[in-house]
C-alpha cells in the first residue's frame, strides 16, 4: 500500500471567532498535483499552514509521509520533507542564488548543480547574482518557487504562487512544477483563485467554502460532473457565498 | 609616564572592555533574539527591566559590586576586588542591557512572517536564530558598538572596583582622572585622544563588517 504524501483526518482549526476550517478527510497522493479552489477567506492558507506544521489543528490529525505533524514540535527531519511558498514571499539578504540555495545550506548540502537548472527553468539565471531585495514582486515570487523546488521536497505547498506573475511567467512556473513532479515524484498542494489554472495543472481539485471542504474530485469530474451543487455553481462562476 | 606604561594602560582598557563586551555578546545576543521572538506572560516586565538597565548609573553598579566583592562581602572569598575580573564583571552588567535591548528591537523590526518562512525552508531553531541575527546584523552590530563605546569610556565603576592600580587595573579613563588630578592636563588630553581613536577604530571596523553583504 502506498503511503499518502499527506493526510488530514477529522481536522478542525479555529481561526478567529467566526471561522473554523473543517476537513473530515483529505489525502494527497505522491506524484499528484491537487489544486485547492475557493474564495478569499475560505481557509486555503489555513489548510496549507496545517500541512506545513506552521499551525496545529484543534482537533484531528495531520500526517505527512504517514507521520503525524506536531506544529512547532514537529521533528526537523519531517519538516524538511515539506517546502512552502507564500503569497508574499520574503527574501533574505544577499543574492538571488544565495536565497535559492539557502535551504540546501540549512541541510548541510553543497549547493547542487540542479540549483542552476531550477534557476534556468524559471528564467532566473540572469538574475542569480542580483541582490534579492531589489527584485520586483513577481521576480521574488519566482525566486521563492525556485527556493522551494531546489529542495526536492516530498510535499510542495504553493500558496497562490502565480498571483503576481504575467502570463508568460505563469506558464514557466506551471511547466517547472510539472517537470519537478515528474522528475522527483513530489506531491503538490496548490491554492489558486484561477479556475483555468486548476484545469491546466491539477490531477485533482478540491473546493473550500467558508472553511468546509465541499468536494474533492479528479479534475475532469470536478469541472464537468461535479457532485455538489455548490461546486457546479462555483465552476460556472455563479454567486454562491 | 613611559611609553611602556601607556601601552599597559591601552592594553588593559582593550582587554577589560573587549572581554566584557564579548561576554555580554555571547549572553546577550541569544537572549535578545529569544526575547525578540517569544511571546509569553511577563515579557513586558522583562523588557522594562532591560530598558531600565540601560540607565544604570555606573557608580551605583560599581558600589554594589564593591560591596559584593569586598573582604566582608558575600563574594569576598573570590578575591576579585581590585582586579581586572571585577572591572569586567562591572562592565558586563553595564553593557548587557544595551546588547539585549537593542537586539530585541532589531528582531522585532524584521517582518513578522520572516521566522515562519525561514522555518519552512527547514531551519532548526538554532539555524533560525542565527539567520535572524544575520538579517538583523545592523542592529546586532549597533548593539555591540554601543556596548563597547559605553565600556571603554566608563570610569565610575572601574575606578571603584579596579582601584586604578598602576600596571594592573589602570585603564585609559582612570588614568585620565589621575593625570587631571595631578595637573598633567596635556597628558590627560593625550590619553583622551587615544581613547577616542580606539572608539573610532572599533566603530569603523564594525561599519566595514556591516557593509559586507552575504553573497
Amino acid at each position: 500500500m502506498t503511503i499518502a504524501a499527506a493526510e488530514l483526518i477529522d481536522v478542525r482549526k479555529q481561526r478567529g471567532p467566526g471561522f473554523a476550517l473543517e476537513v473530515p478527510r483529505l489525502e494527497i497522493r505522491p506524484g499528484e498535483i491537487v489544486c485547492i479552489l475557493g474564495p478569499t477567506g475560505a481557509g486555503k492558507s489555513t489548510l496549507l499552514s496545517l500541512l506545513a506544521a506552521a499551525a496545529t489543528p484543534d482537533d484531528g490529525e495531520v500526517r505527512v509521509g504517514g507521520q503525524p505533524l506536531r506544529g512547532d514540535r514537529t521533528p526537523v527531519e519531517l519538516r524538511r520533507t515539506v517546502a512552502t511558498t507564500y503569497q508574499r514571499p520574503l527574501m533574505l539578504s544577499g543574492s538571488v542564488r544565495r536565497n535559492v540555495e539557502f535551504g540546501l545550506r540549512l541541510r548541510g548540502e553543497a549547493p547542487a548543480t540542479h540549483a542552476g537548472a531550477v534557476l534556468g527553468r524559471l528564467g532566473l539565471l540572469s538574475l542569480a547574482k542580483r541582490t534579492a531585495a531589489t527584485l520586483s514582486g513577481g521576480e521574488m515570487q519566482l525566486a521563492a518557487i525556485a527556493r522551494a523546488l531546489v529542495l526536492r521536497p516530498a510535499l510542495l505547498l504553493l500558496d497562490e504562487p502565480t498571483a503576481s506573475l504575467d502570463a508568460a511567467r505563469v506558464g514557466l512556473v506551471e511547466d517547472a512544477i510539472r517537470q519537478s513532479v515528474s522528475d522527483a515524484g513530489m506531491a503538490v498542494v496548490w491554492t489558486t483563485h484561477n479556475l483555468f489554472q486548476a484545469r491546466r495543472v491539477a490531477d485533482r481539485v478540491a473546493l473550500l467554502l467558508d472553511g468546509r471542504l465541499i468536494e474533492v474530485a479528479e479534475t475532469d469530474s470536478f469541472f464537468h460532473r461535479p457532485e455538489d451543487p455548490r461546486t457546479a455553481a462555483f465552476v460556472e462562476g455563479r454567486f454562491i457565498y | 609616564m613611559q611609553a611602556s606604561e601607556l601601552w599597559d594602560i591601552v592594553a588593559c582598557s582593550l582587554f577589560v572592555s573587549g572581554t566584557a563586551v564579548a561576554i555580554s555578546a555571547v549572553v546577550g545576543v541569544p537572549l535578545g533574539v529569544v526575547l525578540g521572538l517569544a511571546k509569553f506572560p511577563g515579557r513586558g516586565a522583562i523588557l522594562a527591566v532591560v530598558q531600565t538597565g540601560m540607565a544604570l548609573p555606573p557608580v551605583v553598579v560599581g558600589l554594589a559590586i564593591y560591596l559584593l566583592l569586598s573582604r566582608g562581602g558575600p563574594l569576598g572569598a573570590w578575591g576579585w576586588l581590585f582586579t581586572p575580573r571585577a572591572m569586567i564583571l562591572a562592565q558586563v552588567i553595564l553593557s548587557l542591557p544595551f546588547i539585549v535591548g537593542i537586539i530585541v528591537h532589531a528582531i522585532e523590526s524584521l517582518p513578522t512572517e520572516l521566522p515562519g518562512q525561514i522555518r519552512a525552508l527547514g531551519a532548526t531553531t538554532r539555524q533560525l536564530h542565527w539567520t535572524l541575527v544575520g538579517e538583523a546584523r545592523a542592529g546586532v552590530l549597533l548593539a555591540i558598538a554601543t556596548a563597547f563605546s559605553r565600556s571603554i569610556s566608563e570610569v565610575g565603576a572601574v575606578l571603584l572596583v579596579g582601584g586604578n592600580i598602576k600596571g594592573h587595573t589602570r585603564v585609559l579613563t582612570t588614568a585620565i582622572i589621575l593625570e587631571t588630578s595631578q595637573g598633567a592636563f596635556g597628558f590627560a588630553i593625550g590619553l583622551g585622544v587615544v581613547l577616542l581613536a580606539i572608539a573610532l577604530a572599533a566603530n569603523l571596523v564594525m561599519i566595514r563588517w556591516l557593509r559586507r553583504t552575504p553573497r
